[in-house]
């Protein structure tokens, strides 16, 4: 029996995990602030919210990836306080996390992963095959007909999932988190596994999901709590409230818009500076699985066009694989830049056309973290600066204090690295290194994404001012009132479909979330 | 890759002193350890005779450490330079005994280099076949090249003509004084006024735009130091033979490859690339071409390494270049580069080669067999590197 000792109270606590006052900060940016959060035990609590609600935060401070004494507030697991120092912790716990990106060893077997890091053994040795059969009873209650013996890397992510998921039940999990399950599943596949956490539910696991597909949330949940901005808004008992979807997006979206945005007063003509006809990309891995399927756009001079949708239903993929290629194993469909078809084979090509692509990951795909202020602002412009491939570096640095100084960059001096920049700050760094190219049609990938209020401010500024000089912006943003505040047009994508297109006196955020988590009927 | 020149305004001597000291450390290293030998080889191993030398004995693995840092800030790494220096050294001998000149022999060497290079460079950069893989594959291609043209025997080049090519000096009888050689003396000179010139020029450039500057006092210790340096080196030089060819080679080596990667837009494209391929590439640098290209270079800096060690041994020996990669691998890592890419200098490699040959050439002096020089070779590399990540942790750099 649990008593909660730290609380006083001499219950049995209801609860099996509590979430009291937590505060998760990360640099620049308040991950978490306050949250509480209570799940019953041997229930199904689902957690929604928009792309960085904070969600999956969460439960990486529940399941201990983030370290007791890296956060603010407490947790309680049966009534006791956790404190974690990493994930093998709160294992021991009996508690579980499976995360969206899978952590299985590809090239192991179902029954080696099952078992990795637990595996029985006498003297140090292993025995296969009582592991193999050991592995079969799991692989029974998680429904997955396979020779335990198969390879994991050559089964379908549906059943990748399950394998994690009898990995958990091998270590005798008491609560199971989920993030995201079904993200990569197809409906056949997210059924059954909603069959089986429904099958754990019973068998006295309680379960914590995390979901962006409403209709799922209300077939299985018996709780739900909603996340925005970092802040736990409210918890529904689904029998009790009488739950609806709508309830769940109101709760997810209602939020002040005042004096986010500065004023927009684009002059959009009518010409067409850019056009996307029946652009379908296929994954890099799995080819024949399209990512993106017929999507068509047109972008106007002088106009911000907006792409919205949740993480995962194309839109960088869409917008990269414009950018020169530089996503997918193939592409098919034609672009159309100022009436001309394109056929751009690398980056180099699409920059050349005047494209101009700032990343959504900008440690990774956006600057060279180990380079100064002024190389990273000037790479993908040298030749403009150089003679007989010579650099002028003076001019350089000329041109790197000009963007410093028009965008704010704060830093030291254009000399200093940027990984010791603050995300604002390594934000502005490649926009200035788009704008000294000086592309006529920007794509920007969630441009304030992790950064803070008035940077955020400062970059929607830059973006007015580049429309105001006639060129066009494409933004992909997963904050819905960015998108309203800024755009002049809204294109909705949803699983590698434009589900929609809003003008500016359609737009709302329930309409763009409706359209956004519908699911596509099955033909 | 910071420029020095640009180190801020506000900041005082001290300030900038530390901030640079990083690019200096392996500087001091050598000078330490140059100083070090001198004490226990009672300053025989900084006689002109025996400074001359050094250059002379590690000039072929210089010549491949300047191409190696290439490779290594791109990303990669090259283990077949051995080889494919001792095959491209046979190509010259026989070249050579064929009765072509000498100039031409040493340019169609590096071009057949830049050939093998370039092949090499292709399977890396086009069929994104790991570079360790393909010159793993090439250095054993190569000897295996190497014995089957020179048929397992030495080829020894007819004329003297060709051992001039690493042993010889410049100097003419008109420009001897008793026994001191002017014309290193004089091109000293030259340099130390260009260079001057050079540095009171840019200054007064940055003046006129504005720039931050080092603080003058700074500055002009800074002339005065490598001013020393040139001299001291040109001074040597004059007191034995005069100035060595393979030092010129390699001077003018350096200098090309300095500017390229310093002051060039496929210079910027190597750090770029080695830095984050994938950013590189969305920037718009055709990131295959440049890593193509970087073992094209490598390939051709083989050919001159071969000419150069064909000539030093005054044949081309089918055993010869055995372990050259490791030393140059080594020398460039002694250098401050980094195994993950992105960061390396020309310079610091050739310090890093010389930091190498000094202690080799120190330990033979002192009758320190080759075994023990293995050792100590072994725990230098160690000890530079992790100085290096140790530093570069403190200072935030990691």
């Amino acid at each position: 029996m649990f008593y909660s000792k730290k609380t006083g109270n001499n219950i049995v606590s209801e609860y099996i995990l509590e979430v009291q006052d937590l505060t998760k900060i990360f640099p620049g940016v308040k991950a978490l602030s306050n949250v509480n959060f209570k799940v019953r035990k041997g229930e199904i609590h689902c957690l929604c919210g928009e792309n960085g609600a904070g969600k999956s935060t969460l439960m990486n401070v529940v399941s201990g990836v983030y370290p007791y004494g890296s956060y603010e507030g407490k947790v309680f697991f049966h009534g006791e306080e956790t404190k974690y120092k990493s994930v093998k912790d709160s294992e021991n716990d009996n508690l579980a996390i499976i995360h969206q990106e899978l952590s299985l060893s590809p090239y192991l077997s179902i029954y080696e992963n099952i078992f990795l890091g637990h595996m029985k053994t006498r003297y140090g040795i292993i025995n296969w095959r009582q592991l193999i059969m050991d592995s079969r009873p799991f692989l029974e209650k998680v429904g997955l007909k396979e020779n335990p013996e198969t390879i994991v890397s050559k089964m379908g992510v549906g059943k990748q999932q399950l394998v994690e998921i009898a990995r958990a039940l091998s270590k005798k999990v008491e609560l199971l988190i989920l993030d995201e399950p079904t993200s990569s599943l197809n409906d056949r596949e997210s059924e059954q596994l909603l069959q089986l956490i429904i099958g754990l539910k019973q068998a006295g696991i309680t379960c914590i999901m995390i979901s962006h597909k409403l209709n799922e949330v209300l077939e299985i949940a018996d709780s739900i709590t909603i996340l925005r901005d970092g802040e736990s808004i409210s918890s529904f008992d689904v029998k009790k409230d009488k739950v609806t979807e709508s309830m769940i997006i109101q709760k997810m979206v209602g939020r002040d818009l005042t004096h986010r945005f500065p004023d927009k007063k684009h002059k959009v003509s009518e010409e067409v500076v850019m056009e996307v006809r029946d652009w379908s990309v296929y994954h890099p891995e799995y080819p024949d699985y399209a990512v993106v399927k017929n999507a068509s756009f047109k972008l106007k001079r002088g106009e911000i066009l907006a792409f919205c949708g949740l993480m995962g239903a194309g839109r960088t993929e869409l917008m990269m694989s414009i950018f020169g290629r530089a996503y997918g194993s193939k592409c098919s469909g034609q672009i159309f830049v100022d009436g001309k078809e394109m056929d751009f084979h690398s980056p180099k090509d699409a920059i050349e056309c005047g494209l101009g692509y700032v990343s959504e990951d900008r440690k990774d795909l956006g600057l060279i973290l180990l380079q100064d202020v002024k190389n990273n602002i000037s790479n993908s412009s040298l030749k403009k600066i150089s003679k007989y491939g010579v650099v002028n570096k003076d001019r350089e640095i000329i041109e790197a204090e000009k963007y410093r100084k028009e965008l704010n960059i704060k830093t030291p001096s254009i000399d200093q690295l940027v990984k010791n920049l603050s995300g604002g700050n390594q934000q502005k760094v490649v926009l200035s290194r788009c704008l000294m190219a000086d592309p006529s049609i920007f794509i920007v990938d969630e441009p304030t994404r992790g950064i803070d209020v008035g940077a955020k401010y400062e970059i929607y500024c830059i973006l007015n001012d580049l429309v105001s000089l006639g060129k066009s912006v494409i933004m992909i943003s997963s904050e819905m009132p960015e998108a309203i505040g800024m755009a002049d047009r809204i294109y909705v994508m949803n699983e590698g479909l434009i589900k929609g297109e809003l003008s500016r006196e359609e737009m709302s955020e329930g309409k763009i979330m409706t359209m956004a988590l519908q699911r596509i009927q099955e033909k | 890759m910071t420029d020095n020149k640009t180190a801020g305004t506000a900041q005082s001597f001290i300030q900038v002193a530390k901030e640079n000291m990083r690019n200096y450390s392996m500087f001091i290293m050598l000078v330490v350890i140059v100083v070090g030998f001198s004490i226990l080889t009672g300053g025989i191993n900084i006689n002109p005779r025996n400074f001359t030398n050094i250059f002379i004995q590690n000039s072929y693995i210089l010549v491949l450490a300047v191409g190696m840092v290439l490779v290594i800030i791109v990303g990669n790494i090259d283990l077949s330079v051995g080889s494919v220096a001792a095959f491209t050294g046979a190509i010259s001998a026989i070249l050579y005994n064929t009765g072509l000149g000498i100039v031409l022999t040493v340019l169609l060497t590096i071009v057949a280099g830049l050939v093998i290079g370039a092949f090499q460079g292709y399977w890396i950069a086009y069929e994104k076949i790991p570079a360790f893989i393909v010159t793993l594959a090439g250095m054993l291609l190569f000897r295996g090249l190497t014995y089957i043209i020179t048929n397992v025997t030495p080829i020894t080049p007819k004329t003297d003509v060709f051992k001039k090519m690493s042993s010889g000096t410049i100097s003419f009888d008109f420009l001897k004084i008793d026994n001191l050689h002017i014309l290193p003396i004089i091109l000293g000179l030259f340099l130390v006024l260009i260079l001057i010139f050079f540095s009171i020029s840019d200054r007064k450039k940055k003046i006129k735009n504005n720039f931050h500057l080092i603080p003058v006092t700074y500055f002009i210790l800074e002339l005065v130091f490598v001013s020393a340096i040139i001299m001291i080196l040109c001074v040597q030089f004059a007191r034995y033979r005069g100035l060595p060819i393979v030092f010129v080679i390699l001077g003018v080596t350096v200098a090309i490859f300095t500017f390229i990667t310093q002051n060039t837009i496929f210079g910027r494209y190597i750090y770029a690339v080695g830095g984050n391929s994938r950013s590189a590439k969305l920037s718009g640098i055709n990131s295959e071409r440049i890593i193509f290209f970087v073992h094209t270079i490598m390939g051709g800096l083989c050919g001159l390494s071969g000419v150069v060690f064909t000539a030093y041994m005054n044949s081309a020996l089918p055993k010869a270049g055995e372990l050259f990669e490791l030393e140059a691998i080594a020398a460039c890592f002694i250098g401050g580069a980094s195994a993950s890419g992105g960061i390396g200098t020309i310079m610091g490699a050739i310090m890093g080669g010389l930091i190498m040959g000094v202690i080799n050439n120190g330990m033979s002096l002192m009758n320190v067999g080759a075994n023990w020089q293995y050792v100590v070779k072994a725990l230098v590399l160690l000890m530079a590197v992790w100085y290096d990540i140790y530093t570069r942790k403190k200072a935030g750099m990691v």
